[in-house]
């Protein structure tokens, strides 16, 4: 494991590949939370928190409960052994998506009882990330890209950091633009989209970067 | 009448994308091109319309504490099928709208109708409830695909329309495209909007 091809994934999904700039991943928070610049980093936090975590648990149920192989867990424990391991990777979307779930429940309750400051400041967020599109996304990705178990991690938690770079961006620009005088058309989500794009376009800068 | 009223309201008065701005992530991605877009379209028609029906037959028997975790089985449920059933029939489709199909399981729209509408209607008006406001997220995909399509490649549906010396605005395809589209639609509909309560306030 070096450490190169580990920069070269954070490198890829915080700046070449961003969450909202190049894939389309958690755009509903991006327009509705990127109203403040408090609230932005909350979320961000949250997510890329959830987004860490998420990708080294799913990870885990995917290669030693899904795949088939010698190591599946139910093939050896619950078959015994016996006959062919089962391939279970058809279950994927639902395994993941409740394993999400639970996870951020989890991590709710875990938050709350240690320490009630952190708690207080990403509470309201936390719910909301159950049906956001990031986490099962992250998920999602690892697995397609094969990458194995800190790759993954390490994929998670900058495809966090990329998503709370976009969402602190627009929170700023955001909140300038409420003082603004534009066409009234043209206001709230209308001219938020309009600036994504540009700011879409400055990210396609990246693209060029060579790394590796 | 009710019947009618339910769905012109998913088509238009409450349109997913453009008015309730639910589900945008996979109208930003999958917009690159009408076949995508009706592809995507009918996936999310497909979940909609069966996840509904289903809550709504059983929606007298879920616990209300448990009903998230419930609902969002049920979805996911119908998310591999339509998922198994691209890969089977249309794999080049498959391909190209790739992680935005296990990814409609969070598509905000489906949790949304099951939460506020099927959860609390007979079977009848919750089918009736999905396919408008399926038929409305395929409706505003299918805009958004078009003027990304006719400038990106200058096809529609695959036809050639503009000319051999038209040069492709490859912008239009590429992801900035996307937002650009999507935020002027949203302005010139609000724009109508503006101007049509202008006319109803000062002539009537």
């Amino acid at each position: 494991m070096d450490i190169q091809s580990l920069l070269i994934i954070a490198v890829g999904s915080i700046f070449i590949s961003n969450f909202v700039f190049a894939r389309f991943l958690g755009i509903c928070p991006y327009i509705g939370v990127s109203q403040k610049l408090d609230s932005a980093f909350g979320m961000g936090m949250a997510v890329s928190f959830v987004m860490s975590m998420a990708s080294v648990v799913t990870w885990v149920i995917y290669h030693y409960f899904l795949v088939a192989g010698s190591t599946n867990v139910i093939f050896r424990f619950i078959m015994k052994g016996q006959g062919s391991p089962p391939d279970l990777t058809y279950l994927r979307t639902v395994t993941f998506i409740l394993v999400i779930a639970s996870l951020v429940q989890f991590v709710e309750m875990v938050i709350q009882k240690i320490s009630p400051g952190l708690y207080k400041a990403l509470g309201i967020y936390l719910p909301l990330i159950t049906t956001n599109c990031t986490v099962l996304g992250v998920s999602i990705l690892n697995i397609d890209a094969s990458y194995n178990f800190i790759q993954s991690f390490i994929n998670g938690l900058a495809s966090g950091i990329g998503f709370t770079l976009a969402l602190i961006l627009m929170a700023g620009l955001r909140e300038k633009l409420e003082l603004t005088n534009g066409p009234r058309a043209m206001k709230g989500a209308p001219i938020a989209f309009i600036l994504a794009g540009s700011m879409s376009l400055a990210f396609l800068g990246f693209t060029g970067l060579k790394i590796g | 009448m009710k019947i009618s009223k339910i769905f012109l309201k998913g088509l238009y008065d409450n349109n997913p994308t453009f008015r309730l701005m639910l589900g945008l992530c996979p109208v930003l991605a999958v917009s690159t091109s009408v076949h995508n877009a009706i592809g995507m379209g009918t996936a999310v028609i497909f979940v909609l319309v069966s996840s509904n029906l289903i809550v709504s037959l059983i929606r007298k028997i879920i616990p209300h504490k448990i009903r998230i975790p419930i609902f969002v089985i049920i979805i996911a449920t119908f998310v591999t099928i339509v998922d198994l059933l691209m890969a089977g029939f249309s794999p080049a489709l498959h391909k190209s709208l790739g992680l935005f199909i296990p990814l409609i399981v969070v598509n905000c729209i489906i949790l949304g109708r099951i939460e506020t509408f099927a959860s609390k209607n007979n079977a009848i008006l919750s089918i009736v409830d999905g396919l408008g406001m399926g038929f409305g997220f395929m409706f505003a995909l299918v805009i958004i695909a078009t003027f990304r399509e006719i400038l990106g490649y200058g096809t529609w549906f695959g036809m050639q329309l503009l000319g051999q010396h038209f040069q492709p605005v490859i912008l239009m395809i590429l992801p900035p495209g996307a937002f650009i589209t999507i935020g002027l639609l949203m302005g010139f509909l609000n724009w109508i909007e503006h101007r049509h309560i202008h006319k109803h306030l000062t002539y009537k």
